[in-house]
């Protein structure tokens, strides 16, 4: 096991086989995840990321999917691995939590014993021992007095807490990788802040490896390290945490930052907006697939597909003219501080 | 965004006309596509010509009684044999076609009519909700026939009668359904948009409510004929529906019963007619209900 | 056209500049629990004594987490909840104290775009219909004008004419939301309650909608009341802010002072926990314990004291104040008495 990337995703393909013909949701994402380490997936609905990670843990319905492409995990490729093989891996080296912890939980039984049953499951525990480990995964996430908490039941329990127990569930087999599915957007902010925090500290303390896939941006640049922009099935954008926010180089990826209404941003002046919509998966564009919403685009935009092309500082990213871009974006953003 | 010209008025019409053309196509697209719906529809209108032609090109008249030829087999005189009195079984099970299908027609307009009333009206009013719903109960607490049987018994043997009884009988069942749709639509946004806007409760319920619960009220419906058929075929044979010697395929089979080891002919065909107009309306209700449901519609795709 | 001056002359007629739109005072709510056989258990308490003011081209920003009575008390304004106790005056005139009859005619100065764009319009009628529907229910014109104006906003809020015999599920969700908006804009409303209009949206749609909210404002002279939890939006939209928590209003101030100088306790920690798409502006958290108490018994005191981490011992048992620190910032808390 040792040597090998916890986590390399290449190339995949998630494809669709439905009414309309097929789709193709995730189309050549590449990347990778090593231990400690939280890689923020984001884009809009539709851009591919919750498919993603679904075909990493192979949730989809296996009748009307195809997968191509690899993903690596520890070294061994999980899409050749036969679907009794992935039980031991699912919810035991990897685990999922969502956006929904009322509907990912099962509301007839206790807290207790739907963690517990995992633990049972996937490590041979006894029932007492299950419980005890339960209690204990409980306390770790943060629950005041755990030991009361497993006997109750989801919907005696507050949104928060729900994701707490969710997280616990999830960790309870210590896995090595956490994929984290939209897991704060429907809480408060200030249980959000609490929810990441318990993420966080748990990554350190297990050295796992998270994938957290968010829409939002302020999440990714609160506990990634590292991350990937998705739009259309595509990863047009990948960098480190601090270089996407200090110099984003897509102008997808740009025209997001600036349109996000921020608590520190001049109030007077217009939300930048990004013109028209993601179009519908069963109807993308030939060339690159941003062209026709892109402030930028040329007339190689809308027929030449650019490749994910890796810059010298380790950025990567899917534009044919980002080298263009960048000196005119900082010639005009020095006139307009002159003004 | 591009510059949008003025439209004309005759420019409305015609898109009108266009996207009013689109969605019909694409409905006979899906009608043809949905296997179910198509079977169930091929027999029904079967059984409809059945009922309004059978009756002309047979030579026999249902009631013109040919002492010499009792329980004679099937020929090619008598396609479907005869009775015990001599009667034509195919003129008879045709024309117990048309009063089968007659009273199960009747039954579903109107327990769909007055449900639909009574589901809405008892979803929006909680008050009233109380009343109808504790009334339905106590119809439903008795079962169909024994109910029909009363009421019949009351009313006495007519077809029209038995109209009235089995419809009695499944009002509380549409109204039910009716309403527990209502109870979601109610709860939507929009009703709420309705609200903020200043509509009257009759624009909420006519006009926002009712076409949201149309689809679960139609399927419904179709069932309830199915199942009309067979109460006015139960009552008919128990001798509490319609009244010798009309035929309907309820009597029908009560001759036969008599003669059943002699001549199987005679229950054979209208107990053969009674589960393919059974069949026919169960398919065409599970097939409308893939149709006009999107969400059942995809999962059964995937 | 005689449309437009028959909206336009109702408004008009009644301009009254300096004075407030609408004046919300000591609103109250609360919804009653009862056993299943009808004996009263207690209560829950949404909203308590709420109050602020809504100027003509201006907007209130009502923000807190879920559960806090920013969304009942939307609502409370418009009917869609009978409040329990308070007075809303729109232009003089106490809008609870009106029977149903009476308030029909003002249900068109007021109008509420919803959160979600899925349900808010029925699925079973033209985007067309739905937007002339109010028109119909005010009796405002005839067909011909309602259609006109419906096409007239369909193409304002940037949705196409040739659209307008397209149902709803036809569009994306941000097209919906500007159909939501046309819809509210029919009936030419001085008022618009907007509860969470782009929590629902992704973030490209997200500030197109906004940037078309500023528009009309200008536009059709419009006051809002924008109910949100995500302060980031609110700040943008909003020129005054009221911050809730359990049903109260624990700050209030114009959007500015706010931000720079947030006074109350649940304010800051709320500012702080808001996470900022930009790295190099970190800074320390306040993460606050535990979650939201239940409004079915509220504590004691001041409603934030169980969470609070400069509760003192008279928050537990003196509810706070509200009141002036500076010029238009109100705040209710100890620490400032």
């Amino acid at each position: 096991m040792e040597g090998y990337p916890l986590l390399e995703v290449k190339e995949l393909r998630t494809r669709f086989s439905s009414e309309k013909g097929t789709i193709t949701a995730v189309d050549g994402v590449t990347f990778k995840v090593d231990y400690g380490e939280t890689l923020g997936v984001v884009g809009e609905s539709g851009c591919g990321k919750s498919v993603t990670a679904e075909s990493i843990m192979r949730l989809l319905n296996e009748k009307s999917t195809r997968y191509d492409g690899e993903i690596n995990f520890k070294g061994v490729n999980l899409l050749s691995l036969p679907e009794k093989k992935m039980l031991d891996i699912r919810g035991n080296e990897i685990s999922m939590i969502f956006q929904d912890a009322m509907t990912s939980l099962n509301p007839v039984f206790t807290i207790g014993d739907q963690i517990a049953e995992s633990i049972i499951v996937h490590q041979n525990l006894g029932k007492k021992e299950a419980m005890e480990k339960a209690v204990e995964m409980l306390r770790l996430t943060g629950i005041p007095s755990p030991e009361k908490r497993v006997h109750e039941y989801p919907h005696e329990i507050s949104g928060g807490m729900r994701q707490r127990v969710m997280i616990a569930m999830a960790l309870s087999c210590q896995p090595s990788l956490l994929i984290a599915d939209e897991p704060t957007t429907a809480l408060d902010v200030t249980i959000q802040a609490q929810i990441l925090e318990v993420i966080n500290d748990l990554k350190e303390e297990l050295n796992m490896g998270v994938i957290m896939i968010t829409h939002d941006l302020g999440v990714v640049a609160e506990v990634c390290t590292r991350v990937a922009v998705m739009y259309l099935g595509q990863v047009i954008e990948e960098s480190d945490v601090d270089a996407l926010f200090a110099s984003p180089r897509h102008p997808y990826t740009r025209g997001l930052l600036k349109s996000i209404p921020t608590i520190t941003g001049d109030r007077s002046q217009k939300l930048h907006t990004i013109q028209g919509v993601v179009p519908a998966l069963d109807n993308v564009p030939k060339g690159c697939r941003f062209a026709p919403r892109c402030p930028y685009a040329t007339d190689k935009c809308m027929t030449e597909f650019p490749l994910l092309e890796t810059l010298e500082n380790g950025q990567k990213i899917r534009c044919w003219h980002h080298q263009e871009i960048m000196e005119r974006e900082a010639a005009s953003d020095v006139i307009t501080a002159a003004t | 965004m591009e510059v949008a010209k003025p439209i004309q008025h005759n420019q409305l019409v015609a898109l009108e006309k266009d996207i009013k053309k689109e969605r019909r196509q694409l409905a006979v697209k899906r009608f043809f596509s949905n296997k179910t719906v198509l079977a169930g529809s091929i027999m029904l209108i079967f059984l409809t010509l059945f009922a309004f032609i059978g009756p002309l090109i047979s030579q026999f008249t249902p009631l013109q009684i040919d002492p010499a030829n009792r329980l004679a087999k099937p020929s090619a005189e008598h396609w479907f044999g005869t009775d015990n009195f001599g009667r034509d079984l195919f003129s008879r099970v045709a024309h117990g076609a048309q009063v089968s299908m007659g009273v199960g027609l009747s039954v579903a307009v109107l327990t769909a009519v007055i449900g639909m009333v009574i589901g809405l009206y008892a979803a929006y009013y909680s008050a009233l909700d109380h009343i109808l719903m504790r009334i339905s109960d106590a119809l439903m607490a008795f079962p169909d026939i024994l109910l029909a049987i009363a009421i019949m018994a009351v009313l006495g043997p007519q077809p029209v009668n038995v109209v009235i009884a089995v419809t009695l009988a499944k009002i509380p069942v549409v109204a039910r359904i009716v309403r527990s749709s209502a109870l979601v639509i109610k709860e939507q946004t929009y009703i709420e948009a309705m609200r903020a806007q200043g509509a009257s409760s009759w624009r909420i319920i006519w006009r926002h409510i009712l076409p949201n619960t149309v689809s679960p009220l139609i399927v419904q419906v179709t069932y309830v004929f199915a199942i009309a058929i067979i109460l006015e075929a139960a009552l008919s044979f128990l001798g509490a529906g319609v009244p010798a010697p009309d035929p309907s395929w309820g009597n029908i089979l009560y001759d036969g019963k008599i003669v059943i080891y002699n001549a199987w002919w005679m229950t054979v065909f209208p107990g053969a007619f009674i589960v393919m107009a059974v069949l026919a309306l169960n398919l065409f209700g599970d097939g409308l209900r893939d149709l006009l449901d999107p969400h059942s519609n995809k999962a059964l795709k995937e | 056209m005689l449309l437009q001056q028959q909206l336009d002359g109702k408004i008009t007629e009644q301009k009254d500049t300096g004075t407030p739109l609408l004046q919300v005072r000591n609103l109250k709510k609360y919804f009653p629990i009862t056993s299943p056989f009808g004996r009263l258990k207690g209560h829950v308490k949404a909203v308590e004594s709420v109050n602020f003011d809504l100027y003509e081209k201006g907007t209130l920003g009502l923000v807190g987490e879920s559960g806090c009575g920013k969304s009942t008390t939307g609502r409370s304004i418009l009917r869609l909840i009978e409040p329990t106790e308070g007075s809303v005056n729109y232009r003089g005139k106490d809008l609870l104290q009106l029977n149903q009859r009476e308030f029909k005619g003002f249900r068109k100065e007021m109008q509420m775009v919803f959160q979600d764009p899925h349900s808010s319009l029925n699925p079973k009628k033209r985007i067309g219909e739905l937007i002339e529907e109010p028109m119909e229910i005010h009796k405002i014109g005839t067909k011909a004008d309602r259609m006109e104006r419906a096409m007239d906003l369909l193409k304002r809020t940037g949705i196409r004419e040739d659209q307008y015999f397209r149902f709803p599920h036809e569009f994306s969700g941000g097209q919906r939301q500007r159909i939501g908006i046309a819809r509210a804009l029919a009936v030419d409303p001085a008022i618009i309650v907007l509860d969470e209009p782009v929590s629902a949206l992704d973030v490209s749609i997200q500030s197109q909608v906004l940037n078309l909210l500023e528009e009309i404002q200008d536009e059709f002279k419009l006051a809002y009341l924008f109910i949100s939890h995500d302060l980031s939006v609110v700040r943008h939209i909003a020129d005054e802010i009221g911050v809730m928590y359990l049903g109260h209003m624990v700050e209030k101030a114009p959007t500015d002072d706010l931000f720079a100088n947030p006074l109350h306790p649940y304010t800051k920690a709320l500012l702080s926990a808001i996470p900022i798409p930009d790295r190099k502006q970190r800074r320390e958290r306040i993460i606050i314990k535990g979650d939201v108490p239940s409004p079915i018994d509220p504590p004691s005191g001041c409603v934030f004291h169980t969470r609070c981490p400069f509760a003192m011992e008279q928050c537990k048992s003196i509810k706070p104040e509200m009141l002036q620190q500076s010029d238009g910032h109100q705040v209710a808390c100890h620490l400032y008495n």
